[in-house]
């Protein structure tokens, strides 16, 4: 399940790592820390104790080794001052153990805290935007977002950021240290640090080169076996299965070898740092100990090299310098993951700063009862609506909801300069169905958008018993409407639930009712726990038509006056069409209704058919008429005409 | 299948990167051992200057310490070497690695039958052949140098650590264990916790991805808030459940940095007792506080490494599952090329996935004639495309036997007899590439004479014509940018080019219309007369004049006559008919 995020090969193209605004975005995810920011300034400290109690404990080597260890005839006092010493380094110790500790375990809570903070945010963001954002973009694209952009947000607070301050703290520690100890060594360890930056540096640019070509690869390979596995059955027909493989073999030697490159670059990284700090390590041993002899002997000059160092001294340093590349590679790392972070982070931003759909209607849809012959507005659910409209003068008048529809001379574009509606004119009133035929691509579907104000219009009026669309909140005019589509959405959870979901306050019962309503009772019965089986997103424990089923059941709870249902049997087979038929009739009953088809056979008994083509409405009719026009529905009809 | 074994037949996929898999960890020998000398020399250096006595002064001992140095210096640049020699191996191995599982997956998936396809989804067999196998080979790496590494690592630090002051070395013999419990002991807490924790991240992402796909269904019932609150708990849920699992796991970290330092101070007190009493040297002390860090580093990564192979684990069992699947159609031997197109079904009765109790069709007897020209007409899910499936073999009859030209489909290689049979899939597929790369899939040295009289005769020629680029027009992945009807006229044109023995429609004309249909009809009877053609429609005009008509019903051959024969006799016959044709009158 999880791998179905990450995705194939396509999507990781798109995927740059390279933030465009670090300042402005960095400064955002800071904002991100501020709830938590006493927390932050705690493990600040903590972080900065760990590291110095590290230092502490090291430097303490000198001391010991040269009043201790190295008194030639030790006495009770230095016995005693060498017991003191280990006290002292023990409590150093145990203290920065923790530290360590509490500042990991205080860590976990913020950067886990603002993960979710962000994912609330996020969600939250996007159930928001309009539908036009959705069309426009891949569900890849956007779990990428939540599953990888996030991911590596969690990165950078979690992990690069503590260890961002605690590699900084460990260098400036070491360096005050070790200035203290000798600068004559300490030259060769800035010497070392600019080696290893140099080689970080040339290794790194030559792995990130790599890495991308071989990405680049990778996606080549995954799309060839997406594309073929796809295929498969086609393949075997047409005995295609050896050149696929030689195609396939082409793809698969490219990426071995930039596969192999970049892999390379990644992991001789390592050895490299590691032996690179040997020799350097060697450098200072011979040098210390050069220095040491000279010393001990005070007679021997060697130029600059006249700089003396105590035994405990060198040891000390020996030590710090073993491990001064640590925290230096840490922070290069770190700079990768950071940089990586803040493209994610801008994403993420990118998405947050998308703008929600704008509501600006006022008119509202409110529960309503007669009183005598005057509409009032009722707080319980009476099965008649009302909308309630506040007038310029401040009052209040009520429209009863019956559900006429009047499209008025609409013209619609997705993109400028392609029309897909070209000034339509329909009415639909109370208890009538009206059915919307026509190829891919006649602009059919579009108008359910335009109904529920998916998408708004350019040109042209939509109104709902006498309302323009544009007055109605967004909110309670699709509360006023229910849609029944071709691809059959169902949420994980219960049937009931499923069934639920188009009236949240609805009983069990009603929700039954409408199940039985929409024929789906039966088939619901007999699955193993009845209403409380539960059913997954895809819901594959369902056939399309029971799923469908569901769907009708759905509509039918939220018992709206206005239905509209778009290719709701397109993909189902003739017999399961029947009976989906069956269900749908029964709802439409009373209800103004929108049918958008496919099969002509569906159409037959509608009040009125538009006959769609390329945005224009080119017949009107019933059935028996626009056949007697002998026009394209005629054509259609009789299938003289392709319809796809 | 145990993961043991699953590993070992994984491990076959080395092919050709023995040698690099041998090498590796050679070398990495090379590299741990001078790694623990390095800090060995040092204190043999530091011990040499800390025991001189009084103040001889000679350019032999500068000499010698020098010569030490340079040594050391040597042992850092041959460390680097195999360091680096041995990465190259490990990546080679590991890239080579992969690329062998996956041609080997690819190659697998090519031998599959259709059933063994759609036992395993489309889906998964992508997952299994990209993710999965990117898992397996950062992990093979990984393990590869760690495995090697870190015990060698640790072996050698204990034995040096002894032979340099075994007085003190004791110590490490009790922390190690006290490591080691304390790793064991976290990674078994934290493993359970962790898949928890990642099944409720799997929950929170489904979650979206549902909300992505309905977000149609969401606006239109008015459901932002409900979906948002759903999320809500999703989100707390997992963040409670990283925190469980994540606290578990940083103990390990300073765990093992208090353990380090408790090596120090035993270090530091053991050793600088026996310092002061003369029984260690200095430069012997320094070196143990090096090997302290070696001991328990190695340990460390191999609890890491522990961790790396469990979640690549999952990813071996599910490439292993296609490796390990046989192909449950053995293949056939008769290799001469098949000339009569006649097809003959005896008693066959199928079902999907041997689920007998569920036949989809049953007790199936039929002949159809070299040429002939055969139309099958029934409702969705009766078993029409089931039963012409059985003619390629894509499927295997649960009973009963397919004929083709006399002899069992069985008999004929699979490569042979899918030669001489074409068909067009009712789902039929294009692929990225030009028209004219697609319809070379029928026949992969056809000229462009050959190309465009198929095309003429599957009345694609003058469409494909009319774009732009012609024949070389790119398509994108799927077909996207040829219209319904276009594609099924060039999928019959591409089947037409295998120049076959049988040819078979499964409903592949439905987005085309009633005119073109009647000319690709017309073409088939006029230049194919000896193939065999086997049509399945919805309409009845497209097989009304077939030889004969094959009505199924309920997976069983109802009838087999002419259109007037079956007009006049069969009722199902008669109501497809008339509901087809009835209201064209008025």
């Amino acid at each position: 399940m999880r791998n179905m995020f990450r995705g194939g090969g396509r999507q990781m193209q798109g995927y740059v790592n390279k933030p465009k605004h670090t300042k402005a975005t960095f400064a955002r995810i800071l904002s991100y820390l501020k709830p938590f920011k006493v927390k932050l300034i705690i493990v600040t400290l903590f972080i900065i104790i760990t590291a110095g109690a590290n230092i502490a404990g090291t430097y303490m080597l000198e001391p010991i080794v040269d009043n201790a260890l190295q008194v030639v005839n030790p006495s009770c006092d230095t016995y005693a001052y060498f017991a003191k010493m280990l006290m002292l380094m023990s409590v150093i110790y145990i203290i920065g153990s923790i530290c360590n500790y509490i500042y990991q375990l205080l860590m976990l809570n913020i950067s886990n805290g603002i993960l979710r903070n962000i994912r609330f945010e996020l969600f939250k963001n996007m159930e928001r935007l309009p539908i036009e954002y959705f069309d426009k973009r891949t569900h890849g694209e956007i779990m990428s977002t939540y599953v990888n952009d996030v991911g590596s947000m969690r990165e950078l607070v979690a992990r690069a950021l503590p260890s961002f301050i605690q590699s900084g703290c460990m260098i400036v520690g070491f360096f005050i240290a070790m200035i203290a100890l000798n600068w004559m060594l300490l030259i060769i360890c800035i010497v070392q640090t600019v080696a290893n930056i140099l080689t970080i540096k040339f290794i790194g640019t030559k792995s990130r080169v790599n890495y991308k070509k071989q990405q680049k690869a990778l996606a080549m390979v995954n799309s060839q076996i997406e594309e073929i596995m796809e295929g498969q059955k086609v393949v075997k027909v047409f005995n295609h299965e050896a050149r696929a493989r030689e195609q396939f073999e082409v793809v698969n030697n490219q990426l071995r070898e930039c596969g192999t490159k970049a892999n390379v670059y990644a992991t001789v990284l390592m050895p490299i740092m590691g032996n690179l700090a040997h020799i350097f390590y060697a450098i200072i041993v011979t040098l210390g100990v050069l220095m040491l002899y000279n010393a001990t002997n005070g007679l021997f000059y060697m130029g600059p090299l006249y700089v003396s160092i105590s035994i405990g001294g060198l040891v000390t340093f020996l030590e710090f310098s073993r491990r001064f590349s640590m925290p230096i590679t840490n922070l290069s790392q770190q700079f990768n993951s950071i940089f990586h972070a803040l493209a994610g982070a801008e994403r993420v931003f990118t998405l947050l700063d998308e703008k929600a759909e704008v509501d600006d209607g006022s008119v509202t849809l409110v529960n309503a009862d007669y009183v005598g012959d005057s509409l009032v507005e009722s707080d319980t659910r009476t099965g008649i609506w009302a909308w309630r409209i506040r007038e310029k003068d401040n009052s209040i008048k009520y429209v009863k909801v019956e559900g006429d529809v009047v499209i008025e001379n609409v013209t619609f574009a997705y993109e400028k300069d392609k029309t897909v509606l070209d000034n339509i004119s329909l009415y639909a009133f109370k208890g009538q169905k009206i059915a919307l035929v026509g190829s891919t691509g006649a602009g059919k579907t579009t108008i359910t958008n335009l109904l529920t104000r998916f998408y708004d219009i350019s040109q042209g009026t939509i109104t709902v018993d006498g309302i323009d669309i544009k007055d109605i909140a967004k909110s309670d005019l699709r509360r006023s409407l229910a849609m029944v589509l071709q691809d059959t959405h169902l949420f994980t959870g219960t049937v009931m639930e499923n069934i639920r979901y188009g009236r949240l306050s609805a009983t069990d019962e009603q929700c039954i009712n409408a199940a039985k309503l929409a024929n789906a009772d039966f088939f619901i019965s007999h699955l193993p726990l009845g209403y409380n089986t539960m059913l997954t997103a895809d819901g594959d424990n369902l056939s399309q038509g029971q799923r469908q089923l569901l769907n009708i059941a759905r509509a039918a709870v939220a018992d709206p006056p206005i239905l509209i249902l778009d290719e709701a049997t397109s993909s189902i087979d003739t017999r399961t069409e029947k009976l989906i038929e069956k269900g749908t009739d029964k709802l439409m009953q009373g209800r103004t209704v929108f049918l958008i088809a496919h099969r002509l056979s569906t159409v037959r008994n509608a009040d009125a058919i538009l006959v769609m083509e390329q945005g224009k409405n080119i017949e009107r009719g019933n059935h028996q008429s626009l056949l007697a026009q002998r026009g394209k529905y005629y054509e259609l009809y009789t299938e003289k005409a392709e319809l796809d | 299948m145990n993961t043991k074994s699953q590993i070992g037949r994984l491990l076959s996929c080395l092919k050709g990167y023995r040698l690099s898999t041998v090498l590796c960890p050679l070398f990495l020998v090379g590299e741990v051992v001078l790694e623990i000398i390095i800090p060995y020399q040092m204190s043999q250096m530091v011990n040499l200057i800390s025991t001189l006595e009084g103040n001889i002064i000679t350019a032999d001992i500068i000499w010698q310490i020098v010569r030490m140095g340079l040594m050391m210096i040597m042992y850092s640049v041959i460390s680097l070497t195999c360091g680096a020699v041995s990465a190259y191996f490990a990546s080679k191995a590991g890239v080579g690695f992969a690329t062998n599982i996956r041609r080997e997956i690819f190659d697998k998936v090519q031998s599959f039958s259709f059933a063994n396809i759609d036992a395993f989804s489309t889906s998964s067999l992508i997952t299994r052949c990209t993710t999965d196998i990117v898992n397996v080979q950062n992990s093979f790496i990984q393990i590869l140098r760690t495995c090697t590494r870190s015990p060698l690592m640790f072996i050698l630090a204990v034995i040096m650590s002894f032979k340099v002051g075994a007085n003190v070395a004791w110590i490490f013999l009790l922390v190690i264990p006290i490591l080691l419990v304390i790793g064991v002991v976290v990674l078994k807490k934290a493993f359970p916790l962790f898949q928890r924790m990642l099944g409720s991240y799997d929950e929170l992402n489904s979650s979206v991805q549902e909300n992505l796909i309905g977000i149609r269904v969401v606006k239109s019932f008015v459901r932002e808030d409900y979906e948002y609150d759903k999320f809500n708990v999703k989100a707390s849920n997992v963040m409670d459940l990283s925190i469980k699992a994540e606290r578990v796991m940083i103990i390990l970290m300073p765990a093992m940095q208090f353990l380090m330092y408790v090596c120090r101070v035993g270090i530091v007190g053991i050793g600088g007792t026996a310092v002061m009493g003369g029984t260690l040297l200095i430069g012997s002390m320094t070196a143990m506080l090096t090997f302290a860090i070696q001991i328990l580093n190695s340990l460390l990564m191999l609890t890491m490494v522990s961790v790396v192979y469990i979640t690549s684990k999952a990813s071996i069992g599910r490439i292993c599952e296609v490796l390990d699947t046989a192909n449950d159609m053995p293949d056939g031997d008769i290799d001469t090329p098949i000339q009569d197109g006649s097809v003959v079904f005896e008693n066959v009765s199928f079902a999907y996935n041997g689920d007998n109790s569920n036949p989809v069709l049953t007790d199936i007897n039929l002949t159809i004639n070299g040429g002939e020209t055969v139309g099958i007409i029934g409702g969705t899910g009766e078993g029409k495309s089931s039963l012409v499936q059985l003619i390629p073999r894509l499927y295997e009859v649960s009973s009963g036997s397919v004929k083709v030209g006399g002899i069992d489909v069985r008999n004929y290689t699979m490569h042979n007899l899918r030669e001489s049979v074409a068909m067009v899939l009712q789902k039929n597929v294009l692929f990225s590439g030009t028209i004219m790369d697609n319809l070379r899939w029928g026949n992969p040295n056809a000229t462009f004479e050959q190309i465009q009289d198929a095309c003429e005769r599957a009345q694609a020629d003058s469409f494909i014509r009319s774009f732009p680029d012609g024949y070389n027009t790119v398509l994108g992945q799927g077909g996207v940018n040829v219209s319904g009807g276009q594609k099924q006229r060039i999928c019959i044109a591409r089947a037409l080019l295998k120049n076959p023995r049988i040819l078979i429609l499964d409903d592949s004309t439905s987005a085309v219309d009633m005119n073109t249909d009647r000319k690709i009809r017309e073409a088939f009877m006029n230049t194919l007369p000896n193939t065999t053609k086997i049509i399945i429609a919805q309409r009845i005009a497209s097989v009304m004049n077939a030889d004969k008509i094959i009505v199924l019903d309920e997976g069983k051959v109802v009838s087999v006559g002419t259109h007037e024969q079956l007009l006049a006799t069969n009722h199902i016959y008669q109501e497809v008919y008339y509901s087809q044709t009835q209201e064209v009158a008025v």
